[in-house]
Order: structure tokens, then sequence, then C-alpha cells
């Protein structure tokens, strides 16, 4: 892999940290305030379904963990195991795809 | 007389720890106590020293656990309670006792382009650099490096990733990077970046805490990611 493609990954890491640090605190914000509001299963439901912003903010979260996921495990597997390569960077492909689908599918099951 | 209880590494990348006796002095140095046990003890015993008053970087060693320049290290700072534990420096091949192969220490020094390349001939005027310009301040603030490798000792990073740079030769690269006369810095900063190079540093900070010269290569290295990845979207990388 180049110095550049090296590089933008760590950007891209970077840049998805943001993103994560952002989501996980509205995230966690509306779960506290859902539990202790006391909301049912079905209230919940009944406010994410058809709701196309809390689509698009659990869009975001899914590819924010699809992308920022992989690329930490890649460095993590590369500085405990010393394993690296096209291999390695093929399965962290696979983790990142893998990842945006399941995510992806529960993002839709509260909306659709 | 007061004596210290110093245990000192013996062998090469095997060996065991040897116990000496040595006469605690008054303003005694770590590497005063190396010299007296090959001087007055056993001779056979190796290490590495040149100017002992902190300019060379030769004499680095594990003290007590923790690498530090033996000719400027106060026995008196770190042998409070009369112990001593010497030992080569870490993530270094060690050639006999306290010696360390340091040719991977600066062999990357070399990979990360740690070499000035300039326009100028001697026929040309100086080139004027002002003292107050941002570029000259961080050269300042890591120019005075010794080589003498404790911060590369001291790097996690460096023992999990034998490949990686370290921050000695990224520090290096970084004070070239902001020399403005210098003409490679699209090169240079394609050495430096990446897995191998700044982009794998954790920013533990050992370095910066560890290097006798009050160097904060984490700080440089810093700036490189920055810069290696502004140039990575520009498309210069
Ligand atoms: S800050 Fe970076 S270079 Fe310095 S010790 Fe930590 S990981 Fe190594
Ligand atoms: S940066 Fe500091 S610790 Fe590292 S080699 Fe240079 S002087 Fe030694
Ligand atoms: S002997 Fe030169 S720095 Fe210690």
């Amino acid at each position: 892999m180049s110095a550049r493609a090296q590089t933008l990954l760590w950007l891209a890491q970077r840049a998805s940290a943001a993103v994560l640090a952002l989501c996980v605190i509205v995230h966690l914000a509306t779960m506290v305030y859902a539990v202790r509001g006391g909301l049912s299963a079905a209230e919940i439901l009944s406010r994410t379904r058809g709701s196309y912003g809390w689509f698009a903010f659990y869009a975001l979260f899914v590819a924010a963990v699809a992308v920022h996921a992989p690329i930490g495990l890649r460095s993590v597997i590369h500085e405990t195991l010393g394993w690296r390569g096209a291999p390695v960077n093929a399965g962290m492909l696979a983790i990142g795809m893998a990842l945006a689908l399941w995510g992806l599918r529960a993002v839709l099951a509260v909306f659709a | 007389m007061a004596m210290l209880k110093v245990a000192v590494w013996r062998g090469a990348e095997k060996g065991g720890f040897q116990t000496y006796e040595v006469p605690r002095l008054a303003s005694q140095t770590v590497l005063d106590v190396v010299t007296h046990i090959q001087r007055a003890i056993d001779p056979s015993l190796a290490y590495r020293f040149a100017c002992r008053v902190g300019v060379c970087g030769s004499c680095a060693m594990n003290v007590n656990g923790r690498a530090r320049w033996t000719c400027r290290t106060h026995v008196e700072k770190v042998a409070a309670d009369g112990q001593l534990e010497i030992a080569p420096l870490s993530n270094l091949p060690v050639i006999k006792d306290l010696v360390t192969n340091m040719e991977q220490f600066f062999d990357k020094w070399a990979k990360a382009r740690g070499r000035f390349t300039g326009a100028r001939t001697r026929d040309d005027d100086f080139a004027r650099v002002m003292p107050d310009s941002p570029q000259r301040r961080h050269v300042d603030a890591g120019i005075e490096c010794i080589g003498c490798g404790v911060c590369y000792s001291a790097c996690d990073v460096v023992q999990w990733k034998p490949d990686y740079l370290g921050p000695a030769a990224l520090n290096r690269a970084w004070t070239l990077h902001n020399d403005v006369r210098d003409t490679r810095r699209v090169e240079r900063l394609v050495a430096v970046a990446g897995d191998a190079g700044c982009h794998a540093c954790h920013t533990h900070m050992s370095c910066s805490e560890r290097c006798p010269k009050q160097i904060a290569p984490t700080i440089g290295i810093a700036g490189l990611k920055r810069a290696a990845a502004a140039a990575a979207l520009d498309g210069e990388l």
C-alpha cells in the first residue's frame, strides 16, 4: 500500500473518530432520555418509523463505525500479531462491509 | 565507606545480571559507577562513552528500568536506596554487556530522509531565516538531538513494530521539513508517512518524557502527520 493510501486511511480514521464522538454522545443522551422517560418499545418505534432525521443520524453512525473499526483493527493486528499486507487488508475490508450491512439492517428495522 | 549495590547486565541477548559493590562518592554519576567497575573490578565489562558531558550521545543505558544518559545522571537522583540496576538500551540488539548495536537506529534516520538537500551553492549569498519565524522555531525545538537512542528505547511502538522509524528519526525529519532551504520536502513526507512512519505513533509521549535534551519528538511527529495528510489531500504525496 502506498504512503498516500496509508495516510488517507489515517485521515479517514481521524475523521470517523470525530463523527463517532458526536454520534455516541447523541446516542447515549437519547438512550438515557428514552429509558428515564419510561418509553415503551412501541413508543420508541412510533418515533423512529418514517423519521428521516433519525434514519440519517443512525446511517451516519453506522458509516462511521464501518470506516473506523476496521482501520483500527488493522493497526492492532499489525502491532500485536505482526500480520500485514494484502490478506489482512482484504479481511478488514470484509469486516467493514459486514459492519455496514448489519448496521444498516438494524437502522432499516427501526425506520421501515 | 558507604557502598552501592550495582546489578549490571553481562552477556549479549542472552545473559544475566551480575552484582558489584561500588564505593559511593559525592557527585557520582551512573557512568562513574560503570567506569569504576570496569577499571577496578572487572576489565572485561563492555560499555560506551566518549564526551562524559552530555554531548556525544553514546552513554545511554537503562538505569533502574529507565533509559537515561548515564554521564549526566547522578546516582543520588536514581539510587536513593543505594541500589542500581544497569542494563543496555531496549529495542536494540545487544552486542556485549551494556553495548547495543545502533545500526538500525541510524539506518532509520537515513530512511526518514534525515539529510539536508539545498539549492544554493557556495557562490550564492547566505539564506536568511528569521529567528522568530514559526518554521525556525520548530527547528530550534528539535535540533539539539544528540542521537542517544533514549527515546527509541522508551517507545512502545518501536517494540511492537520493528520497522517503525521511531521518535528520533522522525524528529530529525521534522526539523528538515521546517528548514526553508531544503528542497526535498515531498520526498521526505513520502518517506515518513504511513504505517511504519509518523502515522504509527500512539502519542504515548514516553519519548518526550525521557529525552535528556528536553526535545518533544511527539510534537514533531504530530506535525508530520498533519503535513503528510495535507500533502495527501493536495495530491502531492
Ligand atoms: S509519542 Fe510516539 S514516538 Fe514517542 S514514545 Fe510514544 S509512540 Fe513512540
Ligand atoms: S530525541 Fe532526545 S532521546 Fe531521542 S535520540 Fe535525540 S536526544 Fe536522544
Ligand atoms: S558520554 Fe557523551 S553524552 Fe554521555
